[in-house]
Formats: structure tokens, sequence, C-alpha cells
């Protein structure tokens, strides 16, 4: 699954005597620096390599990715930001790691589902070949397995919710500890689960390991035990898993199906025992009146002001009292540039539009469409 | 308003619609294609200087020390003039890579880049050209526009040009500490000294690399390399230096009087950017030697759009500009570079109002 949320920077570790006498030599530039221009097959930090990529269901696709220099590791469940640059232009979205941590070969993977009209995740399925490289940030994320493992789960996922699932039934498989889990999944059609043979392999190796199998666009009406057609609805966790309530559980996917979840946690009193990760939709293009009425919050000073899409956000900030860095006020010097946490900003000289979080704006020079928050 | 004498106000609107609509035209075209170019740039300057230090460690060896001098100040030239400078404009932000952005870019010469895109990204752009407001008018040293006062010691400018030329980087790094205004009580000896720490920190750190560590690697070929350094930093000075008073101040620029700018619209804006630079005619070798500043006059119009785009609208704008009758100030790097030396010299003394071209006085 994918997300908007941008992880935290990478923390820096204690440089050795020998990078420190290499980086006085590279200065201002990094050794990494030349090492990724010079030698691109040569793993840096940060940067890594595609190695494989496997269609998985019709409109998706498993990427292997190599480890950057200085990798970490992640926990299973946890995601990462992936960069990848469309015509030019580098795109950063979070997708969780799909593979174990005990993997082992230095290698892990995500697994993206094309979306409509999703210029990242169509050109990682599509375009992407082997032999690129993609930015990775450090994993991250509260979605994670307990060390003190409950001997029941229940993990619920639907569509590509399922990639941070994969990866705990993975390491669990890896650690031998997959014990008593009942996985609810989703997805249209069939053929078109993401993991669905996978999952079906590991049901037969592990016993204990129970697949409910939803298929929302299926009229068919053959179905092995565990198949079914339609919607899952937390109502019917009743019957498909009858000890729900005393099963710590975790759900993945489209906010409908978390907020379901959640809402029939909270009735029955055991809200603690449901861990979800959320999709984070995309902000969509406002409407044209939105623009007449945008609320600007700007973040670092935590100071709110009311645009309305013809006055430039440096303005606004200054009508607000705020005094934000800048130069030529007509968009040439690039000295006002600030971060856009969300929303979408217009180009005031040529309508461009700016929609990413994370674009750095040139605020004299950037109207708000909508809700905004930037941080000045 | 001195440039009033070349359009009507309607006319300076219509003009700078035409330049913004080139400028769009661009914006919108920046692509794949772009992003390899500045890539492959960097590539060819890290590449060329790996080469040069490592051939310099075999410097004892004439060939490999010419070689190796030669390599290096090339890099230095291509890091400083077609990937540094345009970098810090924000030409390649929109590619939106943190390793090739304008808020991440250091460089590798004597100014900090935030002092850089302050002095040079806001004040030298934005005011071009304008005595009083623009310091690359003289860097605070020299007389470069009759409307600057003559005084006394405008006399000895001829040898301070000749010091500014080969120790340029440094020139360039203390002439945004505006000495003069602290003089005159403008501005406090505590900025200063601030900016004159940071900028002995990043000299130091310069200095340690080319002049102590990598001599010291080489052994006894310590002086091999450190000379070769020496060289190329100087060579990469002289280069700087030539190419970038080429693009002010050659015969037919205008300067302007801060009184008569006024408040500019935008397209009297794009006006004096026209007719306060230069270009320098040459091949596409010279041309990114010169971080395309020989494309002056595309590059003040348009500072943010990446710099392998200015050969293909200097045409256009040439046509723009012939349209509205306006000037197009371009020659050969001898005509520009003598030219402009010229300036340097007849400026020395008083006087020199004949510099300014003649339809402008007129005004």
């Amino acid at each position: 699954m994918s997300f908007q949320t941008t992880a935290p920077a990478m923390s820096r570790q204690p440089a050795s005597p020998l990078r420190r006498i290499l980086g006085a030599l590279t200065w201002p530039l990094t050794p990494d620096a030349f090492v990724e221009s010079l030698l691109p097959q040569a793993p840096v930090a940060a940067r890594g390599r595609v190695e494989r990529i496997e269609p998985n269901g019709p409109d998706a696709a498993t990427i292997t990715i190599r480890c950057p220099r200085g990798w970490r590791g992640h926990r299973a469940g946890q995601f990462v930001n992936v960069g990848v640059d469309v015509d030019g232009v580098r795109h950063t979205r979070c997708y969780s790691i799909s593979s174990a941590p005990e993997r082992g070969d230095g290698r892990f993977t995500i697994t993206v589902k094309a979306i409509a009209n999703g210029r990242v995740s169509r050109h990682l399925v599509q375009a992407l070949e082997v032999g690129d490289t993609l930015s990775l940030g450090e994993p991250t994320g509260e979605f994670v397995l307990p060390a003190v493992l409950p001997e029941r789960l229940l993990m619920i996922a639907a569509g590509s919710g399922i990639t941070p699932i994969m990866s705990m039934l993975e390491s669990l498989q890896a650690q031998d500890r997959l014990g008593d889990v009942v996985l609810i999944h989703s997805a249209p059609l069939p053929g078109t689960m993401i993991f669905g043979a996978a999952l079906e392999r590991m049901a037969q190796r592990h016993s204990g390991l129970t697949l409910q199998r939803y298929y929302t666009r299926h009229g068919g009406d053959t179905h092995q035990p565990g198949e079914h057609n339609g919607r899952f609805d937390a109502g019917q966790l009743d019957t498909l898993c009858p000890d729900w309530r005393e099963r710590a559980t975790w759900a993945c996917g489209p906010d409908a199906l978390l907020q379901n979840l959640e809402r029939h946690f909270e009735r029955a009193g055991v809200a603690e025992h449901l861990h979800v990760e959320r999709f984070r939709p995309r902000l969509r293009p406002g409407a044209a009146a939105d623009a007449e009425t945008a609320q600007v919050t700007f973040g670092r000073s935590a100071v709110r002001a009311c645009g309305n899409g013809a006055q430039s956000l440096l303005e606004l900030a200054e009508a607000s009292g705020l005094n934000p860095e800048h130069g030529c006020r007509m968009g040439i010097c690039h000295g006002c540039t600030a971060t856009l946490q969300s929303g979408r900003v217009r180009d005031l000289r040529s309508g461009e539009i700016h929609d990413e979080a994370g674009d750095l704006v040139q605020v004299c020079v950037c109207a708000p469409v909508g809700d905004v928050e930037i941080d000045l | 308003m001195t440039h009033a004498f070349y359009l009507t106000d309607e006319q300076a609107e219509a003009f700078g619609r035409e330049l913004d609509a080139i400028r769009d035209e661009v914006r919108a075209s920046l692509g794949e294609n772009d992003a390899a170019y500045i890539r492959r740039m960097i590539r060819v300057q890290r590449g060329l200087e790996v080469a040069g230090r490592a051939s310099l460690f075999a410097g004892v060896l004439p060939p490999f020390w010419l070689a190796g001098t030669a390599m290096l100040s090339v890099a230095k030239i291509l890091e400083n003039m077609e990937i540094g400078h345009n970098v810090m404009h924000g030409q390649w932000d929109w590619m939106k890579d943190p390793g090739i952005h304008s808020t991440t870019w250091e460089w590798d010469t004597a100014c900090p880049a935030e002092q850089w895109k302050h002095s040079h990204n806001y004040m030298h752009h934005t005011y071009t050209n304008i005595v009083g407001m623009d310091r690359d008018v003289g860097y605070g040293i020299l007389r470069m526009s009759a409307y600057q006062e003559w005084k006394v010691w405008n006399l000895g400018q001829p040898v301070y040009n000749a010091l500014l030329a080969g120790l340029f980087q440094y020139g360039v790094a203390l002439h945004d500490v505006e000495f003069e205004q602290v003089i005159e009580r403008k501005k406090s000896w505590r900025d200063a000294v601030k900016m004159l720490k940071t900028i002995g920190r990043k000299t130091g750190r310069q200095s340690l690399k080319d002049y102590v560590l990598f001599p010291l690697l080489a052994g006894p070929f310590f002086l091999y390399v450190f000379s070769g350094n020496l060289v190329a930093n100087f060579v990469r000075n002289l280069w700087a230096y030539a190419i970038i008073f080429c693009g002010h101040f050659p015969d037919g620029a205008h300067t302007f009087k801060a009184e008569d700018v006024g408040n500019e619209t935008r397209g009297r804006w794009y006006l004096r950017q026209l007719l306060g630079s230069c270009n320098i005619e040459g091949g596409r070798l010279f041309h990114i030697m010169s971080g395309n500043l020989s494309h002056q006059i595309e590059h003040h119009l348009y500072p943010d759009l990446p710099s392998n785009r200015y050969a293909e609208i200097a045409p256009r704008v040439r046509a723009v500009c012939e349209r509205y009758g306006l000037p197009y100030n371009t020659g050969s790097f001898a005509r520009q570079f003598g030219t402009t030396t010229w300036r340097v010299l007849r400026l020395s003394l008083p006087g020199g109002e004949g510099l300014e071209p003649r339809s402008a006085m007129a005004a």
C-alpha cells in the first residue's frame, strides 16, 4: 500500500576516521556523490537498484530492490519512502515493505498497485526497468508485531493493504512462529488478488493459517471453503472468526474498511486490540469556488489565514504578521522557497500546479488553491 | 526613466508578455532529456576531477602534470559555472532531486552558497546594473559605470582589476560583506564579522583539501600536486572573471541610476535585463565552459530556466528584440572582453559618460 505521508529524515551515524578523511577530500561533495555519478552500479546510501519486477495480479507488481549501503533493515509491517523520477521529476511516495526482514540476501520488496491517474504507481508498475535506481528513506512506521507475540492473530487487508501483512506473515514463517492466524483479504476478482497464490501456498503449509477471501466484483457462485462474494463487513466477523474479540488484530486497507472496523471494535469494547495502517488519500483538486476561501495554515508559526486564490502565499503570510525570508518577490531568485505540507498551490505566472506534500514552492509567486499547509 | 527611451508603457508590457510566453513554453517542456543533461554534466565534471587529481599524483612527469592540471581546471570551471551557479539559481529545482537542488547545493569556491544566493540571485539579478544596488557593478572596488562618482583611488583600478581577476573567488566572497557599508556605518561590524567567519571556515576547508590533504597524499610529490591545484584554481579564477565581466560591461551595455529605475513593471524589468546584459558568441563547448553565461541575456531574462535551453531560445529572444527595435548586445569573446577592459581603464579616470549608449543618454 502507499501513503502520502513523509517518513522522518534518516539519522546520521557517526563517521569513521577514514570516512572523515574521504569527506574532507571530496568536500563540498560527499564520497557517495562521486560513487553515485561515476560507478552507478555500486551501492550508495539512500539509493537502491531495482533487481527484479514481477507482476502480482493484473495491475500490481512486486519490485525487488537492493538495499542501499548503510541500510539498517526494517521491522515487518513498516513502510519506506520511495522516490522515482518520472519525466525527469522526482516523486516520492511511501510503500509498505512486502518482504520479511529475515530475507537475508540484501534485498527487499515493495508491492505496488497501479491506480488510475496515479503517476507514480503507474510508472513503478508499467515503466520501471531492472537496473533503474530508486531513492529510499529509512523504514519507519508503528504498524508492527510486538516482540511477545499474542497466541492468536487476526489480520484484515484489502487490495494492496496486504503488503505490510505479507511481510509480517513471511517473517513469522521464517521464524517458525506462524501459529493461529486468521487472514481476511479482499480483491475485485479471484485472479486479481495481490499475493493470492503465495497466501494459498502458505496456508497449505501452515494449518494454523486460515484464509477468508472476499471477491467484491465476482458474480460466479462456485467457491472453495473460505471464499466469499461481495464486500467484507466487520459484522461478519462473528461467523468468520467467532473468537475475534480475543485476537490481536492488524488491519490495512482503504479508509472505509478501517473506519468500519474501528467502530465495530469500539462497540465491542476491544478497540485496543485493533492496529491499523491507513491509506492517506491525496487531497482532491478543490472546486473553483474553494479557491475563493482557501484556508492557509503556516505550519511552523502556527498561524492561519484566509486566502483568495490571487494573493501570493508570501503576501498572505505578511498580511498575517509573519515575515518569511524572501528576495526578489517576482519568482526569479528562489530565496523564498518553502515546503508545501499539504494541499495545492498555483504558480501565478504560469498556472502550474504543485500538489505533492514535500514540494518546495516559491511562495512569492504561488497562491493557494483550496486549503493549504505550508512550512513557514 | 533611463530605459523609457526604447519602449512606451504599452510596448513594454507587450514585450514582457512575449517573453513570458517563451518562458512558460520552455518550462512546460522540461523533462527527461533535460534531467539527463545535468546528470551527464555532473558525471563528466566528477570524472574530470578524479582523473585530473589522479594524473597530478604522477605530476613528476611533465605530461601528467599538464594533463592533470588542465583536467582539474576544466573540472573546477564546470563545477562553478555550468553546474554550481546554475543549480543554485534553481534551474534544476523542478526535478525535485534533493541532490541537485538550490536549497542544498554547496560549491567549490570561497563564497558560501547561502551568501551567494542572496548577493547574486536576489541582489544582482533583481537590480541588474543599477549603480548602488547591484554590487556586481565593480564589486565595491572598481568604477564600472560613469554614474559612479570618480574618486582619486580609482586611478589604481587597472591594478585592482588584475588582482580581482587572479583572486576572483575571494573577491566574489568578500564583495558581499560590503566593507564600505560597514565603514559608512550602514551595516554593523557584528554582521560583517559573522560573514567573514563563514567565508573563513569555507576557505579553510577548501585550502585544506587542495593545498594540504591532496599534496600530502602524494607523499614525495607534494609540490607537484600542490602546484597543480594552485594553477587550476588560478585558471578557474581568471576564466570566471573574464566571462562574468563580459556579461554586463562590454561596449553598448547600459548601466542605470537607481532614481531612474523607480517602480518597474515586469515588462520594464525585462527591458533593463536586456539592456544591461551581453552575450558572447562561440561554439557549443565554449557555451558549456562559460556555464552558458555566454547567453547572458537569456540567463538574465530567465535566471531559473535550465542553462541547456538558452541556446535554443536565444534566436527567439533576439527576434522579439528586433521586432521591438531593441539592441541585442552580442559579439566575439575578443570584442566583449576587449571593450570591457577598455571600460575598466577609461573609468579609472574621471568622466566616461561617453561609455553609456547614446540612445539612453538622450532620454
